[in-house]
């Protein structure tokens, strides 16, 4: 059972097939037997999360039909659990245990579901490798010489192995798209303001939401269902009426149209992957899509913009990691400015410190004008480059990733590491939601397809993208090397 | 060479919320360290800022109530500095559209002359905790309950030409502040506080010279007396030859100087970014208007209306709106007493004497509106001569009983009964053979004289008008 | 555009990071690399073009004046390094 979808283990919990305390146990079996090798978890939660299966097992027994109710799942540890280890991959929290649950994390409550542990993450979200994080590298599933790619790394992992049943994630420039990608699972980015960030740690405040890594597009409307909404805390978080994101899923797609940005297939991309989303599109085709080249002008300034934006946001969210009142502090400071000093360059990774100083940088005096303005610019071009293409298509499909995931350790200069979210980044910067869903596999590593919606318009994405799982199954694929070493279904 | 002075102030105002800029902490002056510092305010990670209607509201009130410009889409900016009393490492503020934009204050200066001092805007920003350096060898404590207070930072244009204009300024703003009841503005206690840029130059000449800024003054005498040590400074550098540094500084009050704050760090760079995790402020007409409807009298319109409905003068209005509690505390006396003018007098003279000798604010009077308003009916009614109703007025001040309990327990009470005063008269008559003579023969003035034996007489309680009109009648 | 390594001792400094003397070198390179990628924006004029800080044209909610934190101290000072008497502790503030 522990390779189904949610949809499968929320019917066989209601059916009573199995209950939440059996299927939890098989998840923290699993965790036992594969954490070692893939370290996709920094902390599980064995002990509680049987007594949240009791309890969810409990409350169905008194009638609570609630779809998620005792589901097993997994968090991003960059988000804050009550009472529980939060690291958000650093050094400089390697020892905060958080007062307070994200919203998130409390929606997830409310629900029902069976909370099994902290997945790993690049620090701070920063990477696209999970390659960052201060505790060690997570390992792809596929093939565990390759990156399981960042920073939601830990979450597509450990959905893509079977060591939960979904998993949150974040994305600030693609960090639960390219994830999912490399690891063959389903992740949607939404409409910037769609989930609350608050209790999210904060790397780029304008571009950072949260998402779901799933093993399929009704899995992640499932997900979404319970993330989504109005939260008063968070300043912008948006007040829309709630919305089902199951109810559209089966809608024919007969008359969609489709845009294909040419800059998305354009130098760079590999040919398996080209070919594996032109496949793809030729299956939306008959079943009765239409097909329409759109121009994303300026997406070639994306990355160039982001790494502005982002790291300049990232170095004030980052300032209040000082060791005065949570985490790291360095050992005998001998004054203030050595604590200050001290504590962040030995609490922060070499990555964290690189952007904080470009960020620094970037809006230093004199400097401000030149980039970080010019950048909100360059964003306002790139967001008007998908209104326009808005008016012609109803989605925009391309790559999610150039290529597969390559090996960890490869790619050591950081701007080679950029350049992998450059189909990704575009969409954080205009605020769009956006999944990746598997779309093929090349030398025994998944290949994902990203599909772009209109703001808000999650539900036509995921409708477009649980057509293609319902005529294909690729996203059905199980990762190889895990299941061998496993020795299990 | 004769200079000129060149002074612009940068007020910080501790707005009066319930709850904090972005928190729903308490304000409560005088916490136990850390108790008002929730998750938001201690900077835990994830944490979100949601900001305080009424702490706008507040803003927009100061706005509209000196005529400013008001931001329709104002912006909330990150400023970015290390310090342990900034939990987050910036501080939240308004650097490109504030809040407040372009508005003058008027004030009163010594000769009665008024000048128009403009305010180049008002922005609302976040407090800072504090730092304790006492008592922990070697290290400091911070204490974060002041962290996330609402400041509204007032900047005046560098149109202030003297230390006495700067502290009118200061004065006519506070004034306000307490009028729209949107601060304590008590300067002791840190609720408002003022920097003060000042900068000298020929005379004549328009061009800005180098300012220094003085920080964090926190009296009015002060204000007044660090500007005057540092023009004396800065002339006597710029006589010598020498030249100006812009630097922060500090007045020392024990010494009358101020002192450089300089420390090794290299110049600040703020490194100010709109603040992602906050929305652009948007404020219509209709909610403009609302805040203008709700605005109380301010000073000049009240000072207006008191010479109008009180026929008071000019100076006796201006000395009684100089504060909203001493104007309210003057038109309950006026009304409840039915006479203004006394009023003005008695308040404007004898309470504010008595307040000031003893240093309390006029809402720690011993002596509440309506009791002296019941003295000052009494003085009308003529149960007791206006003489005899000062030293009631210092009974009053410590004991509490009522008025006429006081005049009765004395035996203060005039003498009015016709049969007592024809026999006060009578002896005086006897007594003053020559001043009566003097009278018969014409000399009108000697009266005054005979009336003020009477009174001795009487010691004080006699109705003098009764005495007047009974002694011109006996000696005719 | 290129760094200088003073340049980057500033940036350091402003970010209260310490870069050891080796580090330098790396860090300088880098970073210099990542702003010639940064610089291929420049390239485009955008004097006409309004700059976007969200993503939605949304506007602030605002939030009623109440009090909705209760004390919370203790819990949160057990997260601190260095407390006493209620009070966070730091090495000395100099002013």
């Amino acid at each position: 059972m522990i390779n189904s979808t949610v949809a499968e283990i929320s019917a066989a919990l209601a059916a009573g097939d199995i209950s939440s305390v059996e299927i939890t146990q098989a998840y923290l079996d699993r965790i036992a037997t594969l954490n070692g090798e893939l370290n996709a978890f920094i902390t599980v939660c064995e002990d509680s999360a049987l007594l949240q299966a009791k309890a969810a097992d409990d409350a169905r027994a008194n009638g609570n039909d609630s779809p998620l109710l005792g589901i097993p799942l997994a968090h991003k540890d960059i988000f804050c659990t009550k009472d529980i280890l939060t690291t958000c991959g650093s050094r400089m929290l390697h020892n905060f245990v958080s007062p307070y649950n994200a919203t998130v994390v409390e929606r997830f409550i409310d629900a029902g579901t069976v909370l099994l542990g902290k997945t790993n993450m690049d620090e701070f979200a920063m990477g696209s490798s999970n390659e960052t994080s201060f505790f060690g590298d997570v390992k792809n599933p596929w093939n565990t010489e390759c990156v399981p790619g960042g920073s939601s790394g830990g979450s597509a992992a450990a959905v893509a192995a079977d060591l939960c049943a979904m998993a949150t994630g974040t994305d600030t420039g693609g960090s639960i798209r390219q994830p999912a990608a490399f690891c063959g699972v389903t992740g949607i980015k939404p409409s910037y303001g769609r989930v609350s960030r608050w209790g999210m740690i904060a790397f780029a405040s304008s571009l950072d939401q949260a998402g779901p890594i799933t093993k399929s597009a009704e899995d992640a409307a499932l997900m979404l269902n319970v993330m989504s909404g109005l939260d008063k805390k968070d300043s912008t978080s948006i007040d829309r009426p709630a919305e089902d994101f199951t109810a559209s899923l089966n809608q024919p797609l007969k008359g969609l149209r489709i845009g294909v940005p040419k800059q998305h297939f354009a130098e760079g991309l590999s040919m398996e992957v080209e070919q594996a989303v032109r496949d793809a599109l030729a299956e939306y085709e008959k079943l009765g899509a239409v097909i329409k080249e759109v121009d994303l002008t300026n997406s070639h300034l994306s990355v160039s913009a982001y790494y502005v934006i982002a790291p300049a946001e990232a170095s004030a969210n980052l300032s209040r990691f000082d060791g005065v009142r949570y985490g790291y502090r360095c050992e005998d400071p001998v004054d203030l400015e050595d604590m200050y000093k001290r504590t962040r360059s030995e609490g922060f990774g070499e990555e964290v410190k690189r952007r904080i100083m470009v960020g620094t940088y970037a809006l230093s005096a004199g400097f401000y004008d030149a980039y970080y303005r010019k950048a909100q610019k360059i964003r306002r071009l790139i967001a008007d480059d998908f209104d326009r293409a808005f008016e012609e298509v109803d989605v925009i499909i391309g790559p999610t990733s150039p290529h597969t995931a390559f090996k960890l350790g490869s790619k050591s200069d950081p701007v080679s590491m950029y350049l992998e979210d450059i189909y990704t980044i575009a969409v954080n910067l205009a605020g769009l939601p956006a999944a990746s869903i598997p779309v093929g596999i090349a030398n025994g590593l998944p290949m994902g397809m990203q599909i772009i919606g209109k703001y808000f318009d999650e539900a036509k994405i995921l409708n477009v993208a649980h057509q293609f799982q319902q005529h294909t199954d690729w996203h059905k694929q199980k990762a190889t090397a895990i299941t061998a070493a496993s020795g299990e279904s | 060479m004769e200079w000129e002075t060149v002074i612009g102030l940068e007020v910080h105002v501790s707005l009066s919320t319930k709850s904090k800029l972005f928190s729903g902490s308490s304000t409560k002056f005088g916490a136990q360290p850390n108790t008002q510092a929730s998750i938001f305010d201690c900077a835990l990670p994830g944490t979100l800022p949601v900001l305080n209607e009424e702490a706008l509201r507040m803003a927009v009130r100061f706005g509209v109530a000196i005529g400013a410009e008001i931001g329709k889409r104002s912006v909330f900016d990150r400023k970015n500095y290390f310090y342990p009393d900034l939990p987050k490492g910036y501080q939240v503020t308004q650097l490109d559209f504030p809040t407040v934009g372009k508005g003058s204050l008027t004030v009163t200066l010594a000769d009665g002359s008024e000048k128009v001092i403009g305010v180049t805007r008002a922005h609302i920003e976040e407090n800072a905790g504090k730092s304790l350096h006492e008592e922990f060898s070697g290290m400091s404590g911070i204490d974060l309950n002041r962290a996330g207070e609402p400041l509204l930072e007032i900047v005046s244009e560098p149109e202030i030409t003297c230390a006495e204009e700067a502290v009118a300024y200061l004065k006519k703003l506070h004034t306000i502040i307490r009028y729209l009841d949107i601060s304590d503005a008590i300067m002791a206690q840190g609720s408002m506080r003022c920097d003060v840029n000042v900068s000298i130059r020929p005379k004549g000449t328009t061009e800005l010279g180098t300012r220094a800024e003085i920080k964090n003054i926190n009296s009015f005498r002060f204000v007044e007396k660090a500007i005057h040590s540092e023009v004396a400074r800065q002339q006597e550098i710029l006589e010598d030859g020498g030249r100006i540094i812009q630097e922060t500084r500090r007045y020392n009050a024990d010494k009358d100087v101020t002192t450089s704050m300089r420390s090794k760090e290299v110049a600040n760079d703020y490194r100010y970014f709109p603040e992602p995790d906050l929305l652009p402020v948007v404020i219509d007409d209709e909610y403009i208007a609302a805040v203008r409807a709700q605005l109380p009298e301010l000073p000049n319109a009240r000072k207006a209306r008191f010479i109008e409905e009180y026929s008071l003068s000019n100076y006796d209005a201006g000395v009684l709106v100089s504060s909203r509690e001493m104007a309210e505390y003057f038109e309950i006396v006026a009304r409840s007493s039915g006479d203004s003018k006394l009023a003005a007098n008695w308040v404007s003279q004898d309470l504010l004497g008595m307040l000031n000798k003893n240093n309390w604010d006029i809402t720690e009077s011993p002596i509440q509106a309506e009791r002296l308003a019941t003295l000052i009916a009494r003085i009308k009614d003529n149960t007791i001569s206006g003489k005899i109703a000062k030293t009631v007025f210092e009974t009053m001040i410590s004991d509490k009983s009522a008025v006429d309990a006081i005049i009765e327990a004395k035996g203060l009470k005039q003498v009015t009964d016709s049969g007592e005063i024809e026999k006060l008269v009578l002896e005086v008559i006897e007594n003053n053979p020559i001043q009566v003579q003097q009278y018969k023969d014409g000399k009108e003035q000697v009266i005054g004289f005979l009336v003020g034996q009477c009174m001795q007489l009487s010691k004080g309680k006699a109705n003098p008008a009764q005495v007047n009109e009974l002694l011109r009648e006996k000696m005719q | 555009m290129a760094l200088d390594k003073t340049e980057v001792e500033k940036i350091a400094h402003l970010a209260r990071l310490h870069i050891s003397e080796s580090e330098t070198e790396e860090v300088t390179t880098r970073i210099t690399d990542i702003l010639t990628l940064i610089d291929q924006m420049q390239s485009v004029d955008t004097e006409a073009v309004e700059p976007l800080a969200h993503p939605l044209d949304l506007v602030q909610r605002l939030r009623a004046d109440e009090i909705t934190e209760e004390n919370q101290r203790d819990r949160l000072q057990q997260l601190a390094p260095a407390s006493e008497d209620g009070l966070y502790l730091v090495p000395k503030v100099l002013e």
